[in-house]
């Protein structure tokens, strides 16, 4: 097993900002030591090796860096990772160095670290990784501050470190009663050595105030309802200028021609500018067009209006989403590249006493993120400062750095809140104008605003897909061959010259890791050209695998007149581990997780679906027009089902009175805030099933705004959604919550509805097909 | 030029008539707690009281204020416990918080007219304000909570 401290080997700048010693101050009498908890440091706290140590930077957990503490006592806690409203980044990592700290949550702050890996480790807030890569780290980092803070009053009494402990912000001296508050112990503490990984000795389980309790509410909830919070569209400098920029409206597009002039005359306006684009792979570079300075947001609005431009194109014109929905059917109707292949599936298919198949197809959909992306950048004398709701603040820091010009030492990046992420804010575009703009002027403070038609438009999509499935039943009905046909414009084509097939992230997104217990399998994907810029949305791929392989279960079991949860059940079969490495011919990714740690376990499936359904009150005789349905996918190395009830009515309106979510995300440090991730998955869950879709005609965005992009609102939202979160030791290691509600939401909706309808849908989004 | 009241203290505007009101609240007044979502009146995230009445500051042009009194999130309360925010509080609504300054003021102008709103009631008031991180089921039980401490 790797030694949790390969986690620390990154170089760490020892920056103490401890208060000064107030001066001792002695108590005592009170023996206090019946109430200390159980010995600390049982088996219970056993590392595991986890991918974080393979992510650029790595992680980092010197209680120097992430902790300080005041001669008032207030702990201060550094939240490094950008918080989009997860509650990992600001709430539950500082929360899990607070309680091996044993401090009082009251009494602590959160202070939000710049964009700087070198420093802080990895800050890339995506793929779920939050908790589970940083619980480990973050535990070392708060018990090795007790530590410190034990070592010192240890030091100021002149007793044996054994004889005293931290309890909730004081250490006591256990055989006298005597105690020292953590601010008086701030600058002594600060002066002792931090421990060695292996001398750390972390709480005993039992001994928790906060991890796994979910009581602790988010670090910002007050400034949250009080409008106090500092989004990246809030920033605001003195002499600032507003920018709204014309973005070419196909991508790679380029400004042909370009009268200001009207657009000049609009009061407020003071400068135009071209900004160059970014060739092609266009990575997370700017669009380019023609931006608009001014004194005001709304001024800025009119003098773009006011723009004459005409575009050049380019090749991307080409793309018409109509028409690239036939090229994706037709590619999956032909052999396409193995990406795994298990006996010999053509075989078991030629020789299937039945072969089922059905075709799914899901569009592109866009993030839509509350927020729409804004940032803000500002220079001077040689030092950049840039304000920007990035979900990877390192990261862009670096790029917006390169887009400038200077060293990323060069730059600071103040990550502020994100009014959403969900992927969209992995990108740093725009940052990036900001900061060309800023550079523009000299290094005036420029805030650029995206407008919600500008973040509609000109997006990182979600990528659209076909999915072709093939199932060989035997004389006895037993399911003995599956092929999985699927294609879908990578990722990768944004950041490389297009392989238009997937790669491993994409495949291992619930794909040829599908965990069925069929002798015969293959996933072969058909060729796919980008013509868009494709991004990551919460959970990814999985979006469409879960949605078009759960709904084919349900249609095997429809075929076979089978229940279908007794159905799914039989296809993932018995409790097993699943080893799809030596099947694949790409190296399989497993969520850049070591296969011990986060193995792909039947087991943990199985029961997920059980107890989705049991709590659901699966098999319940329900009125005309209503259905249950299932559906169970792992990802980002979690196990979840959801069990939608749906009410579908004589016009094909549909209500969704409640929802059924089992998750098993290992150990759960903070179950109030799952619950929460899980509810709101269900709500996006509906909007991409029910309405989302962005389409393209002659290459450009067809979508606006909240009217033709519509989200699911609060009288179309489930009205229940129950979640229901399986319970494990702490030696279960963590794993994703962000993402993983997502994916079985709408495979869970459609077979609700074929169980209340008979209609089985395969094409997302719903729109009217019911009506 | 239009004079009207933000949050208790008057203010001279004499910029373009057609600015809407919450450009003139974010950018001229720094009251960044009313949040641009949409531009076009479909999101809520930039609901504020005109008069008492929740409003989308998008939409309401700088001439329609002469004379009114608005109220932001920012003036809501002046200890920042109204109702509204302290049964947000204790729901644990917000995820990335964003829309939510415009869910309050929406929920507390509802609760203003109708102190013991029903479910339909309730639903039927917010669903002009969307959440994108789906925050809805809390949202329901936080103006419901609010709704018996009222």
């Amino acid at each position: 097993m790797t030694e949790l401290n390969t986690h620390t080997r990154i170089a760490i700048t020892n920056v103490s900002r401890r208060g000064l010693l107030k001066g001792v101050i002695a108590t005592g009498g009170l023996v206090l030591s019946a109430q200390f908890p159980a010995a600390r440091g049982a088996m219970a706290n056993t590392p595991y090796p986890t991918g974080a140590a393979g992510m650029p930077n790595g992680v980092v957990s010197d209680p120097k860096l992430f902790v300080s503490i005041a001669s008032d006592g207030t702990v201060s806690i550094v939240a490094a990772r950008a918080e989009m409203g997860t509650g990992a980044a600001r709430t539950a990592l500082p929360m899990i160095v607070a309680d091996e700290l044993d401090a009082d949550w009251a009494r602590v702050r959160v202070v939000q670290s710049p964009g700087d890996e070198k420093t802080y480790g990895n800050q890339d807030t995506d793929g779920s990784r939050s908790v589970r890569h940083w619980i480990q780290p973050m535990r070392q980092c708060g018990a090795a501050a007790r530590a410190m803070l034990e070592a010192a009053a240890a030091k100021k009494w002149g007793v044996d470190a054994s004889e005293v402990q931290a309890q909730l912000h004081e250490v006591v001296h256990k055989p006298t009663g005597r105690k020292l508050g953590y601010g008086e112990l701030a600058a002594d503490a600060a002066a002792e050595p931090v421990p060695a990984a292996d001398k750390i000795k972390l709480k005993d389980p039992s001994a928790f105030r906060y991890i796994g309790k979910g009581t602790v509410r988010i670090s910002d909830i007050v400034d949250i309802t009080t409008g106090k919070a500092v989004y990246g569209q809030d920033v605001m400098l003195p002499g600032m200028k507003f920018a709204v920029v014309a973005r070419p409206p196909v991508v790679g597009g380029k400004v042909a021609s370009l009268d200001s002039s009207a657009a000049m005359k609009v009061p407020g306006v003071e400068k135009i500018m071209t900004l160059p684009g970014t060739p092609a792979p266009y990575k997370f570079g700017q669009l380019g067009g023609v931006a608009v300075v001014a004194r005001s947001t709304w001024a800025a609005l009119q003098g773009r209006d006011a723009l004459k431009i005409t575009w050049d194109d380019g090749p991307n014109k080409v793309y018409d989403s109509k028409a690239y929905k036939a090229q994706l059917e037709a590619s999956v109707k032909k052999a396409g590249k193995v990406e795994r292949n298990e006996g010999d599936v053509d075989k078991a298919l030629a020789s299937a006493a039945k072969v089922v198949t059905a075709e799914y197809y899901a569009p592109h959909i866009a993030h839509a993120t509350m927020e729409p992306p804004a940032a803000t950048a500002r220079m001077s004398g040689g030092k950049w400062e840039v304000w920007a709701p990035v979900q990877s603040p390192g990261q862009a820091r670096d790029d917006i750095a390169k887009a400038v010009g200077v060293k990323p030492e060069e730059m600071v990046l103040h990550t502020t809140l994100l009014g959403g992420g969900f992927g969209r804010k992995s990108k740093c575009d725009f940052a990036i104008e900001a900061a060309l703009i800023s550079k523009d002027l000299g290094g005036t403070p420029v805030k650029v605003v995206w407008t919600r038609e500008d973040d509609l438009r000109h997006g990182f999509y979600h990528t659209v897909t076909a999915e072709r499935f093939e199932a060989g039943l035997d004389a006895g009905n037993k399911v003995v061959a599956w092929r999985h046909r699927s294609a879908a414009p990578t990722i990768l084509s944004t950041f490389e010259p297009d392989p238009k097939h997937p790669f491993d992230i994409e495949l291992g997104m619930g794909w040829v890791d599908t965990p069925f217990n069929v002798p015969n399998i293959r996933q072969e994907s058909g060729e796919a050209q980008s013509h868009v810029r494709i991004g990551w949305f919460r959970s990814v791929n999985n979006v469409a695998h879960a949605w078009s392989i759960q709904s084919f279960i349900a249609e095997l079991a429809h075929e076979l007149k089978r229940d279908p949860k007794d159905f799914l059940l039989e296809m993932i079969g018995p409790a097993r581990i699943v080893d799809p490495r030596k099947s694949v011919t790409t190296p399989w990714w497993n969520y850049g997780e070591p296969f011990e740690s986060y193995p792909i376990d039947t087991g943990r499936l199985r029961k997920v679906a059980e107890l989705a359904a049991e709590r659901a009150g699966w098999g319940k005789q329900l009125p005309k027009g209503q259905g249950l349905g299932i559906a169970a996918h792992r990802s980002f190395v979690s196990y979840i089902a959801t069990v939608v009830h749906v009410e579908v009515s004589d016009k094909g309106a549909i209500s969704i009175p409640r929802v059924d979510t089992a998750i098993d995300c290992g150990y759960c440090v903070h179950p109030e805030r799952v619950r929460s991730q899980i509810e709101g998955a269900a709500v996006m869950g509906l909007t991409l099933a029910k309405h989302g879709e962005i389409s393209f005609k002659n290459g450009a965005v067809e979508q606006s705004n909240f009217s033709d992009y519509p989200l699911v609102r609060i009288d179309e939202a489930p009205r229940e959604t129950h979640t229901h979160i399986v319970e494990h030791g702490i030696n279960v290691p963590a794993s994703g919550v962000g993402e993983p509600g997502v994916p079985p939401f709408a495979p869970a909706l459609c077979n609700a509805i074929f169980a209340a309808t008979g209609k089985r849908l395969r094409r997302l989004p719903i729109g009217d097909q019911l009506a | 030029m239009a004079n009207l009241r933000v949050n208790g203290q008057e203010r001279a505007y004499d910029g373009d008539p057609l600015m809407p009101l919450m450009w003139y609240l974010r950018d001229e007044l720094g009251l960044t707690g009313t949040k641009f979502g949409c531009g076009v009146g479909l999101c809520g995230a930039c609901t504020v009281h005109v008069n008492g009445e929740a409003v989308r500051s998008c939409m309401v042009q700088m001439s329609e204020t002469a004379g009114k009194t608005v109220t932001t999130i920012e003036g809501l309360h002046p200890r920042n416990e109204h109702p509204v925010q302290v049964a947000w509080r204790d729901n644990g609504v917000p995820q990335c918080g964003y829309c939510q300054t415009g869910q309050i003021m929406q929920a507390a102008a509802l609760l203003a007219k109708k102190p013991a709103p029903s479910d339909a009631e309730i639903v039927e008031a917010m669903s002009g304000n969307l959440c994108r991180c789906g925050c809805y089921q809390r949202i329901h039980t936080a103006v419901r909570a609010a709704a018996k401490g009222a």
